[in-house]
Order: C-alpha cells, then sequence, then structure tokens
C-alpha cells in the first residue's frame, strides 16, 4: 500500500477554504461566520484527539479500554439522538430508550461483523471494532432519533383518534399500529436511500478512504458492501428497538395512552 | 348497573354514585369542572383511583380493553384513524339499520372521511359506538352540532336503547335535552359530584 503522506501545511492549505465560506457569510449576512469558525475548531479538536485516543486503544489491546472507550461512543449517540427531538420523554427516559436501542443494535452488529467476517486476532482489536461500531453507530442514531422523532409528534398529534380506537375497545399495540409503522418506515428510508444511491450519486466515504489510502478499488468496494450491510443491520434493529421500547411508554397495562409522560421542549 | 366507587382524578375527589338499568343520568357543570373527565375516568382512559363495577363486576376484573366495549366513550370530538369511512367499521351490515335511523346515507360508509360535516362526523361516532352494543354509553355533548330536527332523531335512538335495558351517562350543554332524555341529574362543582333534584321531583311526577 503507498499513500501520499499529509503533511500539516496541506491541512492548513485547505483550511483555507473556510475563508470562501466565511466571506460569503460576511457579504450575504447569514450571521454563521461565528458558529462556522467554532464547528470547525471542534472538528479539528474532535478528531485530533481520537486520533491520539485510538492510537493509544491501539497500542495498550485491552478489552477493557475497548469496551469503555465504546461506551463512551453510544452515550454520546444517545445524547445526540435525545438532542435532535422536539418532544421527548419525562425524566431520563428519552435517553434511556434511545441509548438502550442503540447500545444494544450497534453492539451486536459489531459484535458480529468483529468475530465473523474480520479475522481480527480477537473481538476486542480495537483497531476493527471501534471504526466498525463508529460507522454502524452513526447510521443507527440517525435511525433512531428520526423515528423516535416522527413517533412521539405523531402520538402527540394524532392524540385523538388513538384514543377514539381505545375508547371503542381496541388493544394499546391496535391503536398505536398505523403510527408504528410509519415511525419505522421513517427511521429505515435514509438507509434504503444511501443504499439505493450510493455509487451512482455519492462515492462513500469510507471507500474514498480506502481507494486514497492505496487500496485496489474492488476491495475497497467490498468493504463498502459489507459495511452497508451492517449499518442497515444496526439501523434495522435500532429502530426496531427504540419503536417497540417507546411504544411500551405511551401506553400502559390498562391501555391507556400516556401523554403525561411526554414533554415539549 | 353501573356502580362508582370513591373514583378520584385530578381535580375530581371520592364520586361515587349508581347508575341503574333504562336510566340516563344527566352530568352539568361549567366549563373545566371535570364533566369530561369523569367520563374519561369510568372508561378508564385516564389513570384514576377507585373502583367502577359493572352489575357488580370490577373493571380490574377485566382486561381494559374488554371494559371499554361494555362501558363505551363518546366524546365530543370524534377521532378518525382510516381514510375512509368503512375503515372504522368492523361490521358494516349492523351499521346499516342505525345509519338509516341517524338519518344518514346508506353509502356513506364508502366515502372519505374528509368528506364528512361536523354532524355526520358525530351521528357516526354515535353509530360506532352503538355497534359495539354496549351497557353502558357514556356521551360527552353527543348533538352538539346537530340542527333540532336531527338531534331529535338521535334521542330517539337513545331512548330505544334506553328501553332495551341500556344506561347513558349524558354530559350536555343543553337543559332541554338533559330535560327530554335524563331522569336524574348530577352536578359537578369544585370536584364534588352533586346530586340534584330533578324538576320531575320538584313538579310532583310527570
Amino acid at each position: 500500500m503507498n499513500y501520499i503522506v499529509l503533511d500539516y501545511w496541506d491541512l492548513a492549505l485547505a483550511a483555507s477554504l473556510l475563508l470562501v465560506n466565511a466571506s460569503l457569510s460576511i457579504i450575504f449576512q447569514l450571521g454563521l461566520a461565528r458558529r462556522l469558525v467554532i464547528a470547525a475548531a471542534r472538528m479539528v479538536v474532535q478528531l485530533t484527539m481520537v486520533g491520539l485516543v485510538l492510537k493509544a486503544l491501539f497500542a495498550i489491546q485491552s478489552p477493557w479500554l475497548t469496551v469503555l472507550a465504546a461506551l463512551i461512543m453510544v452515550m454520546f449517540a444517545g445524547r445526540e439522538a435525545v438532542a435532535r427531538q422536539d418532544r421527548s420523554f419525562t425524566g431520563y427516559w428519552s435517553y434511556g430508550i434511545g441509548t438502550t436501542s442503540m447500545c444494544v443494535a450497534a453492539l451486536i452488529v459489531t459484535l458480529f461483523a468483529v468475530t465473523t467476517q474480520f479475522e481480527a486476532r480477537s473481538w476486542f482489536d480495537p483497531r476493527y471494532a471501534i471504526p466498525l461500531l463508529g460507522m454502524i453507530l452513526g447510521n443507527t442514531m440517525n435511525g433512531v432519533s428520526l423515528c423516535l422523532d416522527r413517533l412521539l409528534s405523531a402520538v402527540h398529534g394524532g392524540r385523538v383518534a388513538i384514543e377514539a380506537r381505545l375508547a371503542l375497545g381496541a388493544d394499546a399495540s391496535t391503536a398505536l399500529s398505523s403510527i408504528r409503522r410509519e415511525a419505522m418506515r421513517t427511521g429505515m428510508v435514509p438507509t434504503v436511500n444511501a443504499m439505493s444511491a450510493t455509487g451512482l450519486v455519492s462515492l462513500p466515504g469510507m471507500m474514498t478512504g480506502q481507494i486514497l489510502a492505496g487500496v485496489e478499488p474492488v476491495e475497497a468496494v467490498k468493504y463498502q458492501i459489507l459495511v452497508m450491510f451492517l449499518i442497515g443491520g444496526g439501523t434495522a434493529l435500532g429502530v426496531f428497538a427504540a419503536v417497540f421500547f417507546a411504544s411500551q411508554r405511551l401506553t400502559d397495562a390498562r391501555h391507556r395512552l400516556r401523554l403525561d409522560r411526554l414533554t415539549t421542549k | 348497573m353501573l356502580d362508582i366507587e370513591n373514583v378520584s382524578c385530578l381535580s375530581l375527589r371520592n364520586v361515587s354514585f349508581s347508575v341503574g338499568s333504562r336510566e340516563c343520568v344527566a352530568v352539568t357543570g361549567k366549563s373545566g369542572a371535570g364533566k369530561s373527565l369523569l367520563l374519561r375516568s369510568l372508561a378508564d382512559l385516564d389513570p384514576n383511583d377507585g373502583d367502577v363495577k359493572l352489575d357488580g363486576q370490577s373493571r380490574n376484573a377485566m382486561a381494559a380493553p374488554d371494559w371499554r366495549r361494555q362501558v363505551v366513550y363518546v366524546p365530543a370530538e370524534s377521532g378518525w384513524w382510516a381514510d375512509d369511512v368503512g375503515g372504522h367499521f368492523d361490521d358494516r351490515e349492523a351499521a346499516t339499520g342505525l345509519l338509516h335511523r341517524m338519518q344518514l346515507p346508506a353509502d356513506c360508509l364508502d366515502w372519505p372521511v374528509s368528506r364528512l360535516s361536523t354532524g355526520e362526523r358525530q351521528r357516526l361516532a354515535l353509530v360506532r359506538a352503538m355497534v359495539l352494543a354496549p351497557k353502558v354509553m357514556l356521551l360527552d355533548e353527543p348533538t352538539s352540532g346537530l340542527d333540532p330536527d336531527t338531534a331529535l332523531r338521535a334521542e330517539a335512538v337513545l331512548h330505544e336503547r334506553l328501553a332495551d335495558g341500556g344506561a347513558i351517562i349524558l354530559v350536555s350543554h343543553d337543559p332541554a335535552q338533559a330535560e327530554r332524555l335524563a331522569s336524574r341529574r348530577l352536578h359537578i362543582e369544585g370536584g364534588d359530584v352533586i346530586e340534584m333534584p330533578t324538576s320531575r321531583d320538584e313538579g310532583g311526577g310527570g
């Protein structure tokens, strides 16, 4: 494998493109300049730190540290997913439901991949586990936050129709069935769209990265296909779990709709 | 038939009363007094304390959906979950007779819900509930959107249901309607439910 090692001068040169962004913002008074600079600075700091953390993790090769890193990633994903929602459950329920479903889905799929497709020396080899988890988690988070957002706002907006069904003797799962289906579909659509557009419209970042790093295109494509399947599986599991847990929380044992368990932001 | 024992929910405190077979009880009170809340509690749609018994059997002894099919709540604002009217009826055959009695066209089951007027929605919501043959009906402003003539037709159907042995708890802002349908009146004020003397009592039978 031969690839061109970037020096810091190359990065600084690329960063100058931000100036184009910033000047556009100033000329057209978009009010984005400040946020743009902060976001760019965050990106540089976060990625640099991740690079250092990964370097240390690879060197230490400890199962505990790998698991710890994975848990921290899942917790950040949970926080991010909740922050994106208009409505949420009271207390820690939104965070709990979002994080649990992402955690279950992403960890199952990552473990599946690390123990089968990747001939890693051990399941906790961070060189495989952490990047895979990152990709699966990022997409699962998207699906879970989309489906929860859709579910909670549809239930809130469809209260009269749902309670009409309950009042006529429907059980809670029948009364929520169409909204649950809609929420699951909303969570899955980005993954399905990404699969159908990939290669024609966009070249996925992972595959592009491998090609830039000198990997044969056909080999890079094989990796990308594998990752796409893993992402699809992770998202489906996560969306299913999130909708299941959330509908449990939205109703109770007496088949009532419990909107009192929701808050508005 | 329906025994309400110490039901409490939010502003309502320890409500107890009974409704017999063939009896209609009108519930009155200012807006926000808790009339709808009372009906919702009896249908077990909101968390509430106390017990409600139907023919001696506690609601807690049966699954909530079974309870609600026998003690059915028809809210003031009807809810629609399918695109067409027919999608809200499991048994279209059972509905046809009632549709006619409520002066609804026979083919309205094939209409999209969006085509229904307020009054049509209200009557269809009643039909939808009556098809279940509930023992008790909890009606929240069942005819508020109807013209006087149509309202009387709907009342006639309700009268018939009472004669067949059903019971009705009625929330209505129309004193004349309460007078026509109900034999007793309960007034909600400050979270308490008070049994009011009816004009029939005062008038010495009638």
